[in-house]
């Protein structure tokens, strides 16, 4: 049961920042704590980040979700970039091909609930990531 | 339908003849939505000068905005659109300043249908003008934010000397690369101007800290080092806290302090000063 979400294009800095705009708000909406709201947020801008950077550009989509007992947010990011071909490497605290510090796509991993991963050489990845209220 | 030349003589004609009617009754329409925050005799001013671009454009043989003969005229609309735009009036509000021009034209026509077709044509002519106005508007405005955004830059990264030896980055709103860069520059400027050991980096105002602000606050503290200062990170909110250990960021030997206050008393603590309140005497 859920909300229809609403769709962000990633495909510059500031729509990274839009991305975390949207998520803030629905976290807020949803009545999550003020940790999880700065944990979620966080994790929502490393993922739009690695959208936009190494999946050259794509989507996010924002869903209320509604498992009957909890509200939680989803998020989905979407790309058709060059996908992830060693997932456990990219995985891996330390790890980056570009400049950043590996961390993002592992620690955003441990800053949600949910954290799914889809992604295929030549085809783009899509990572689900849901966040439960306490 | 473009103006024929005969046509572009006949309303450069028109436009002579009747030009204080004309403006008058254009006044009056405009004046409506522009609900007073422009004054009369400036309103006056502005049209009279638009009219009179509008005239020598046609009876220099314009039939498209484009020609030669309107540069004055386009020169004239671009200027309306500046001021317009300047002043705060929305994009319709200006568009509708040229548009009124063609209800006032109507008006003093002669009563018969042969120049309809002309009018038709003169219409379309004043269609493209109001557009130039609206494009030109858009492109000032755009100038406007661009600017403000400059500024903002300029203005959202102050360094401030904080006591004698330290100085203080407070950040506020989102880090990405091209403010990092502002801050590192001004930061280090500032430590060689001041002469200043300490430097404290203050994230209060940074909603969310993820790995690209961590890298960039980082670099800030390396450089800082490098030319010999001591960095501390104050403004660590708990909910930061958690979210940067759960990231598995660590921020190794550098000093970080919950609050500016902290993070100035364990400076003043190093260099064996101390922050109390006078003594009364």
């Amino acid at each position: 049961m859920s909300d229809s979400g609403e769709r962000l294009a990633i495909n510059s800095d500031q729509d990274v920042v839009r991305v975390r705009q949207l998520v803030r708000t629905v976290a807020v909406a949803v009545k999550l704590s003020l940790v999880d709201q700065t944990k979620l947020v966080t994790a929502a801008s490393e993922l739009a980040r690695n959208t936009f950077v190494y999946g050259g550009g794509g989507s996010a989509e924002v869903t209320r979700v509604d498992n009957g007992r909890r509200q939680g947010i989803r998020i989905v990011f979407a790309d058709e970039g060059p996908g992830i071909a060693d997932l456990d490497l990219a995985l891996t605290d330390g790890y980056t091909t570009g400049g950043g510090m590996g961390l993002g796509l592992s620690g955003a991993r441990r800053l949600v609930d949910e954290f799914a991963i889809d992604t295929e050489v030549g085809r783009g990845t899509t990572i689900t990531v849901t966040k439960w209220c306490r | 339908m473009a103006l024929s030349s005969e046509g572009a003589d006949r309303f450069a004609a028109l436009l002579e003849e009747n030009q204080e009617a004309l403006v008058g009754a254009w006044n009056d329409r405009v004046v409506e939505t522009l609900r007073g925050r422009l004054s009369r005799t400036e309103l006056h001013r502005q049209t009279g000068e638009l009219r009179r671009a509008f005239q020598l454009a046609l009876a220099g043989g314009a039939t498209s905005l484009a020609d030669p003969s309107a540069a004055e005229l386009r020169a004239q609309l671009s200027e309306l659109s500046t001021s317009r735009a300047r002043q705060g009036f929305t994009a319709t509000e200006t568009a509708v300043s040229v548009f009124a021009f063609k209800e006032a034209v109507l008006e003093s026509l002669p009563d018969d249908a042969s120049v309809l077709r002309e009018y038709i044509a003169f219409s379309t002519f004043v269609d493209a003008a109001a557009l130039f106005t609206f494009d030109s508007y858009v492109q000032v405005r755009e100038a406007l934010i661009a600017d403000q955004a400059e500024q903002l830059l300029e203005l959202s990264t102050p360094v401030v000397k904080l006591w004698e030896g330290v100085v203080a980055v407070p950040l506020v709103g989102t880090l990405d690369s091209a403010r990092a860069q502002v801050v590192m520059e001004r930061l280090l400027q500032t430590l060689v101007d001041t002469g200043s050991p300490y430097a404290i980096i203050d994230i209060t105002g940074v909603p969310a800290v993820d790995t690209q602000v961590a890298q960039h606050v980082l670099k800030t503290v390396v450089a800082a080092r490098l030319m010999g200062a001591d960095c501390i990170i104050s403004g660590i909110r708990p909910q930061i806290a958690q979210t940067i250990v759960a990231l598995g960021i660590e921020f190794g030997d550098i000093a970080t302090k919950a609050s500016l206050a902290d993070a100035l008393r364990y400076v003043l603590g190093k260099t064996g000063q101390s922050a109390r309140k006078p003594r009364e005497r």
